[in-house]
């Protein structure tokens, strides 16, 4: 019975000692499981997380580029569509290439699909209006970045961005033309 | 009980006599009586506690305590009565009891025993001591929760010490109750032959075993976020409070089981006894008894619905709480089920035992509304609250600890206990338990917070009506310790079997039971 008896105290002692280094293993047991399912994060979520976010829905913007008239470039968005929460601070390029072998100057102009987007489209830095000059055979990746307003109706689950560059060389050039026979 | 373990001392060779004879006692019924006396003066101590938090809420307003004085009576309450009262109570059952329902001659380590007594009072000085020291005693709740226990004063690294040393305590005897149980059954008595008590105390011995370790890693961590600059729950550091709570409540849970099911051992003794039949539903006992168990690891965070958690988590400990309601409830079920058709007689220990069934399902119920996750967020750290785990601590573990003592006194002492007196210990206390604990259900319900000294004026009449059944069955205490010392001394001799439908080994033994038991194996067929 003695032998029993310390063989059961040993078996005993040995879940004794093991438990106590459970309870420290819970410590990064814990950090793991946080970690994996995102729920602790405290600092994340007191400190940084934007208030202004509405991620109770998706919006899709689309990007769409075009060419007007005969400019000799080759103009795309890198990326053609995206989801994005309203009120999400976004970031994406469009790839304009000039194919001719001379300098070209272009310009973009925006337009919004439905109209009514525009309104919503909160743009912090764009290619728009600003001339942009590319040598012969120069490819260029310029940023757009926006906010899709919060307040964006909520009928709206798919919105269209869409940009067209103009060749302001010719534009110029016809512009000369039209005023020349006054001069 | 001492005296007349004493006084049987027929086996005695030259053993210390006086003071040295406790200190060195390795006799199970020296060492059950020691943890039945310390678990005595500490309820005397916790209570006059409970008392004078009870006088300080009579008014709104303050009157006796300032705020953290009150702080320090709560938390001090709680440890102690959890630690000091309930836990060793139990011990003292298991020391006297499980030797003499297995038909063993001593616990598996008697030496060992010794030790796990006798580092009980060493952890009480100190606990009690701390209200002498700057600062007072700890104030931060019982549940010891960061950050206000890394930042007390040197009674929080002194109440730390504590429940370690009353941590290794209780594993030291559950280890020996453990291997008592599974060693040294006489012949023939198998596990499923096993009284009740017995099966419960060996479930209780491996939460105990499994559990205790882990408050002591997060005493432990508390402790060196103290004075190690670690930073395992010191935000500043990059810790989180919160996690202690998780690695606390791992182990609470498990606690408060710890702290009912030797309870339900108890009663399932003595009801068979007095309805005059076997228990109902034997291995369903043991079945729920395991199973309340197993799922006590599983249900720990809802305890902390309101400190966050994704709701997937809320849902799974919810529903996980409210399965433990299916092996209670089996249990109550048997209960009732071996009254049913019995031929009951009313005396103390029967009563204690009915008033434990009746009044720990109302415990238990409220305990399923604190489950339900957004009533939770709603009532907790209410009085709610604290009338639902009174319900389950004194009328339930308290109530079943006196049931046990009119029970077995008889066969302790070799004498009755007075019924008269008995009677009125009973009545007192049942009237004035529920005196003091029925109103704070409707107090939390209307929004009163726990831990606070002063309340708003709506509140008044309900706590004077708790305060004044608070004085009740605190000094109705007062008779069971005279009815305690009476038996002791004096009384109707009682008889070997002492109740009439009793049913176990430790009856066959004369009353009192002889300072060694059972020097052979009696055998059970």
């Amino acid at each position: 019975m003695a032998v029993g008896n310390a063989k059961t105290l040993t078996k005993l002692i040995v879940v004794t000692i093991g438990m106590f280094g459970f309870g420290f293993a819970l410590v990064p047991f814990y950090y793991k499981i946080c970690e994996v399912t995102g729920i602790n994060a405290g600092a994340e979520q007191s400190l940084v997380k934007n208030t202004q976010i509405d991620s109770s829905r998706w919006v899709t913007v689309e990007f769409d580029a075009n060419i007007n008239e005969a400019l000799p470039w080759r103009f795309t968005p890198v990326q053609r569509s995206m989801k994005v929460h309203p009120g999400q601070l976004v970031q994406v390029e469009y790839e304009v290439t000039n194919t001719s072998g001379h300098p070209v100057v272009g310009l973009a102009v925006p337009s919004y699909g439905p109209a009514r987007a525009e309104a919503f489209f909160k743009k912090i830095e764009c290619f728009c209006f600003t001339p942009q000059t590319l040598a012969a055979g120069e490819t260029r990746r310029m940023p757009v970045l926006f906010v899709l307003d919060s307040s964006i109706d909520r009928e709206m689950h798919t919105v269209t961005l869409s940009y067209t560059f103009f060749n302001t060389a010719k534009k110029a050039q016809t512009d000369s033309e039209k005023t020349r026979p006054r001069g | 009980m001492s005296d007349a373990a004493h006084a049987h001392d027929d086996h005695s060779h030259g053993h210390p006599s006086g003071v040295m004879r406790w200190l060195t006692t390795t006799n199970h019924k020296d060492i059950g009586s020691l943890y039945l006396w310390f678990a005595l003066i500490m309820l005397f101590l916790a209570g006059s506690m409970a008392l004078l938090i009870r006088a300080e809420l009579f008014q709104p307003g303050l009157q006796l305590t300032n705020p953290d004085f009150f702080n320090q009576l709560t938390t001090m309450h709680g440890l102690i009565m959890i630690f000091g009262v309930i836990m060793p109570a139990f011990s003292g059952f298991a020391n006297w009891q499980v030797p003499l329902m297995l038909g063993a001659p001593d616990m598996a380590f008697p030496r060992m025993n010794n030790w796990a007594f006798w580092l009980l009072p060493m952890a009480g000085i100190m606990l009690m001591g701390s209200f002498w020291l700057p600062g007072g005693a700890v104030a931060g709740g019982w549940t010891m929760y960061p950050p206000l226990f890394i930042q007390g004063g040197i009674s929080y690294d002194l109440t730390i010490l504590a429940v370690h040393i009353m941590g290794l305590s209780s594993i030291m005897g559950s280890i020996n109750i453990v291997t008592t149980i599974l060693n040294m059954r006489a012949p023939g008595l198998t596990l499923m032959k096993m009284p009740l008590f017995c099966w419960t105390w060996l479930i209780t011995a491996y939460l105990l075993i499994a559990t205790m370790p882990v408050l002591a890693g997060a005493v432990t961590m508390l402790l060196t976020d103290r004075n190690f600059g670690t930073h395992f729950f010191n935000a500043a550091g990059g810790g989180d409070p919160v996690m202690f709570q998780h690695i606390f409540w791992f182990f609470a849970h498990p606690e408060v089981y710890i702290l009912i099911l030797p309870a339900f051992g108890i009663v399932s003794q003595i009801i068979p006894t007095f309805a005059r039949k076997p228990l109902f539903g034997y291995a369903s006992m043991v079945y729920a008894t395991a199973s309340i168990a197993i799922l006590s690891f599983i249900v720990w965070a809802h305890h902390m619905f309101t400190v966050g958690m994704p709701a997937a988590a809320q849902l799974f400990f919810m529903f996980s709480t409210m399965l433990i309601a299916v092996p209670t409830g089996v249990k109550i079920f048997n209960w009732v089920a071996t009254m049913w058709k019995g031929s009951l007689t009313f005396e103390t220990p029967m009563l204690f035992a009915i008033a434990f069934v009746c009044l720990f399902a109302i415990g238990g119920f409220s305990g399923l509304v604190l489950a339900i996750a957004p009533v939770d967020i709603q009532l907790h750290d209410t009085y709610y609250v604290v009338a639902h785990f009174h319900y389950v601590l004194v009328s339930g573990a308290l109530f079943s600890i006196f049931a046990g003592i009119y029970y077995w006194l008889p066969k302790w002492t070799g004498n009755m206990y007075s019924e008269t007196l008995g009677k009125w210990h009973f009545w007192l206390s049942v009237i004035g338990m529920n005196i003091v604990f029925f109103p704070m259900h409707f107090l939390g319900l209307a929004g009163m917070p726990r831990r606070i000294p002063d309340y708003a004026l709506q509140f008044t009449e309900f706590n004077q009506i708790a305060t004044v059944g608070a004085f009740i069955f605190g000094f109705s205490q007062l008779i069971f310790l005279a009815v305690v010392l009476r038996t002791i001394k004096s009384g109707e001799k009682a008889t070997s079997r002492v109740w009439e439908g009793a049913e176990g080994l430790e009856w066959t033994l004369p009353s009192p039971a002889p300072y060694h038991t059972f020097e052979t194996a009696p055998v059970v067929k």
